[in-house]
């Protein structure tokens, strides 16, 4: 065994530690500002405006933020859950430098309009191939260390980062085929409602596998650490990983509901997304019943208390999906503002909410502290980000009902009673509102990189040593 | 149609969706019958205390998976879902649309059909329909003809008393039935002197501030170039085609000598959508007396 073997890899830990926080402040910016534009429409300043920040914000949020937290929990779980450094050399710190060179490539083409049009997959053909690179030296990396484990049994949140790092392959390569045209434009090889489809089982997969699955396996290693209880139930996990597996490559069509879409393709999207329901729950059980018999650990532990409240919002979420799957639902909510507080219900309360757990938990480890300078700012931050969180999607529902049942309501001739313009001024309350939720929620992020930087100030950033396996049973 | 090029695909959909979902029962079926032990974990340790526990999953959550797997299947007989299976009820999203037009028609067609049958101008001045006409107008026309009716760069103002192809009231119905091209061609051929000396010519008929030498010029042109062939000798336009009258003080693009001469040197292209194959004959025949009715006692 060389000398590098004997201590883990946490270089590359920290670097995205730190730009999870750097990126998330970043995205939420971006998203506070987009949704000052829908209020004040004046701020949408010449190009500049909603429609080019809008697919810069969610980039910003998915891919670099909840990117980085990816990779920066996955590369920490899967060296320690294998005893095993990091495999792959420098393909390791290609993964961090081609992300982070990714990510500026967004930040910069998006706002100029170079777009492919793809939703969630709008960076075009050549930042495309540089995602691709970067992802399979993510790969190598990951199942090269999981190969080169020294403990017999692969810890269940590998299998859910596993399982991410595949299927963000897969949906990748499938939805982003085009036709280059220049250096700068491309064309997609699908084409109508063949090119919809295409979108929306890489929309929805992206959810289920990037924004879920990968996150699950945040769960899976920082809540049973953080609460010091073993897992709930191996069974549960077992169930539940693969029915999600199963299951949710099925469910894109619940977004293409009443359209050319054809009808069986539609059915089976909706039937899919309800059998997601029990699947999707087995993740939050399994992460909330871990803490049975400590609940009050959660009484004075911040980082316990994000983790909590995380699942509890996954599991809001996920019944909630399952719900504006049902055609009739999805009748009056689709196109309207209960998509997008159902989006952030998943994307603020349960992605950015257990992704904050995990840093704080990770960053005094990773600069030599056992706690953050300071457990109060953490405290703060939870109840900033939960009140923040619930203003957001509490204004959505009342807003995105309020739209569906505009848009619906007809007259006694057969006539629109409003008029499209009439349900945008009844939405600008809620619009406030759902700013004021935003700025909640980013304020609490600054919180948490000054909380940060004052718990790197000083620091030691040296690796730790590789853990000896647990003897375990024959 | 069919959905499908061949049976393969077709039975191909059938055997992944019922085998997906028997795979989640089998899944479930096969870990409910583990040897639990409540309480005692499996026995393997990562990272030095991550351990799991050997529990039963919850029987209310094995439950909610087993009914939305029943609730899935049925859902599958009943409706389209198995490939080119067209489900016990016969449904289709087409179907349901076509029911539901059909049954607001019923309700509601006596009542338009009344309209249909009165004169234009008879229905403008009827209450009841001018106010089902503006619910009209607010959901079809007002993106680009705006809330108020009063247009916008490009897109004429309704509430006064000029109209590009007529006021006549058959002659607005005739362009909301079957639409308009207007078309302006491109006369940079003309050089930008003479150009420049048109768009004074063409201020100057309004009364706009302009250069007189070059507008008497581009009066010349005017004849010369074949400007009168629409816009007339009087340029006061000519509605068969649509070519504006160039004496009064509207203007639908805008009337300073930098627009008024990007506008001959590049010519204008405009379209108002035909809606009789979409709207049907009532609708356009509510919307054209609105319409009348919005510039009446306009001049």
């Amino acid at each position: 065994m060389s000398g590098t073997q004997t201590t883990y890899n946490d270089k590359v830990v920290r670097q995205f530690a730190v730009m999870t926080v750097i990126w998330g402040i970043v995205g939420m910016l971006v998203g506070v500002i987009i949704a000052a534009q829908l209020v004040w429409p004046e701020l949408n300043i010449g190009f500049l405006h909603f429609g080019r920040l809008r697919p810069l914000h969610t980039n910003a949020v998915i891919f670099a933020f909840g990117g980085c937290a990816l990779f920066a929990t996955s590369y920490w779980c899967v060296q320690r859950t294998s005893c095993a450094r990091l495999w792959g050399g420098p393909l390791v710190p290609f993964t961090f430098w081609g992300w982070q060179i990714v990510i500026l490539l967004a930040a910069i083409t998006l706002p100029l309009g170079i777009t492919s049009g793809k939703e969630y997959a709008e960076l075009e053909w050549p930042i495309d191939i540089l995602i691709t690179l970067v992802w399979v030296s993510y790969a190598l990396v990951f199942f090269g260390t999981i190969a080169t484990r020294k403990v017999s049994h692969i810890y269940v949140a590998n299998w859910f980062f596993g399982s991410m790092i595949l299927t963000v392959a897969l949906l990748h390569l499938v939805n982003s085929a085009a036709m280059p045209i220049t250096l700068l434009k491309s064309y997609s090889v699908y084409a109508g409602v063949q090119d919809a489809m295409i979108q929306w089982w890489y929309g929805h997969n992206a959810v289920g596998f990037f924004l879920t699955a990968g996150f699950l396996g945040i769960m899976y290693y920082f809540v049973p650490k953080q609460a010091g209880r073993p897992v709930y139930s191996y069974r549960l996990s077992v169930v539940h990983f693969w029915a999600l597996i199963f299951t949710y490559m099925w469910a894109g069509p619940h977004h293409l509901h009443y359209t050319a879409l054809p009808d069986w393709t539609q059915s089976v999207g909706m039937v899919f997304s309800l059998i997601l329901l029990a699947p999707s729950w087995g993740g939050m059980i399994n992460g909330i019943m871990t803490l049975s018999g400590a609940w009050h650990k959660l009484r004075d532990d911040p980082i316990l208390k994000f983790l909590i409240t995380s699942l509890s919002f996954y599991g809001m979420s996920t019944f909630e999906g399952p719900m504006m799957s049902i055609k009739t639902v999805n009748a009056l909510s689709h196109y309207t503002d209960w998509t997008v507080g159902h989006v952030h219900s998943g994307a603020l309360g349960w992605v950015a909410m257990v992704s904050i757990g995990a840093m704080y938990y990770l960053i005094p480890r990773l600069f030599g502290k056992t706690e953050m300078h300071s457990t109060k700012l953490v405290t703060t931050h939870f109840w900033i980000a939960t009140i923040g969180t619930v203003l957001y999607i509490a204004s959505m529902w009342i807003a995105g009902v309020m739209q569906g049942l505009m848009w619906r309501a007809v007259n006694a001739d057969g006539t629109l009673a409003y008029s499209f313009v009439e349900s945008v001024k009844g939405s600008y309350p809620f619009w406030a509102i759902r700013w004021l939720g935003g700025v909640l929620f980013l304020g609490g992020m600054l919180l948490m990189a000054y909380n940060m930087f004052k718990t790197m100030a000083g620091g030691k950033t040296a690796d730790t040593t590789v853990n000896v396996p647990v003897a375990h049973h024959a | 149609m069919s959905d499908f090029v061949s049976e393969f695909w077709n039975m191909y959909v059938i055997v992944i969706v019922v085998g997906s979902i028997l795979a989640c029962a089998i899944l479930l079926f096969m870990q409910s019958k583990a040897t639990f032990t409540p309480g005692k974990t499996m026995g393997h340790v990562w990272d030095e205390t991550l351990e799991e526990y050997n529990n039963p999953m919850p029987r209310w959550w094995s439950w909610m998976f087993i009914i939305t797997i029943i609730f899935g299947f049925v859902y599958l007989a009943l409706y389209p879902g198995l490939g080119s299976n067209k489900g016990i009820l016969g449904w289709t999203a087409v179907g349901q649309h076509k029911a539901e037009v059909a049954k607001m028609d019923a309700t509601v067609k006596p009542l338009f059909d009344k309209y249909l049958a009165m004169d234009l101008k008879a229905v403008a001045g009827d209450k009841q329909a001018m106010e089902m006409g503006k619910r009209l107008y607010l959901t079809y026309c007002m993106q680009c003809h705006g809330a108020d009716a009063r247009g916008a760069k490009g897109f004429p103002n309704l509430t006064d008393a000029d109209w590009m192809y007529g006021g006549e009231p058959d002659q607005i119905k005739e362009s909301i039935a079957n639409g308009r091209m207007g078309v302006m061609p491109p006369h940079e051929q003309l050089g930008a002197d003479s150009i420049k000396d048109l768009a004074n010519y063409v201020r100057s008929l309004s009364g706009l501030p302009n250069d007189s030498v070059r507008s008497a010029k581009g009066k010349e042109t005017f004849a010369s170039a074949g400007c009168v062939g629409c816009h007339g000798m009087e340029a006061t336009g000519m509605a068969a085609v649509g070519a504006p009258n160039l004496t009064d003080k509207v203007w639908l693009y805008g009337s300073s000598e930098a627009v008024i001469t990007e506008t001959i040197a590049k010519g204008r292209q405009n379209q108002m959508p035909a809606w009789k194959e979409f709207l049907g004959d009532a609708k356009v025949h509510l919307l054209s007396a609105y319409v009348i009715g919005l510039s009446q006692g306009a001049k």
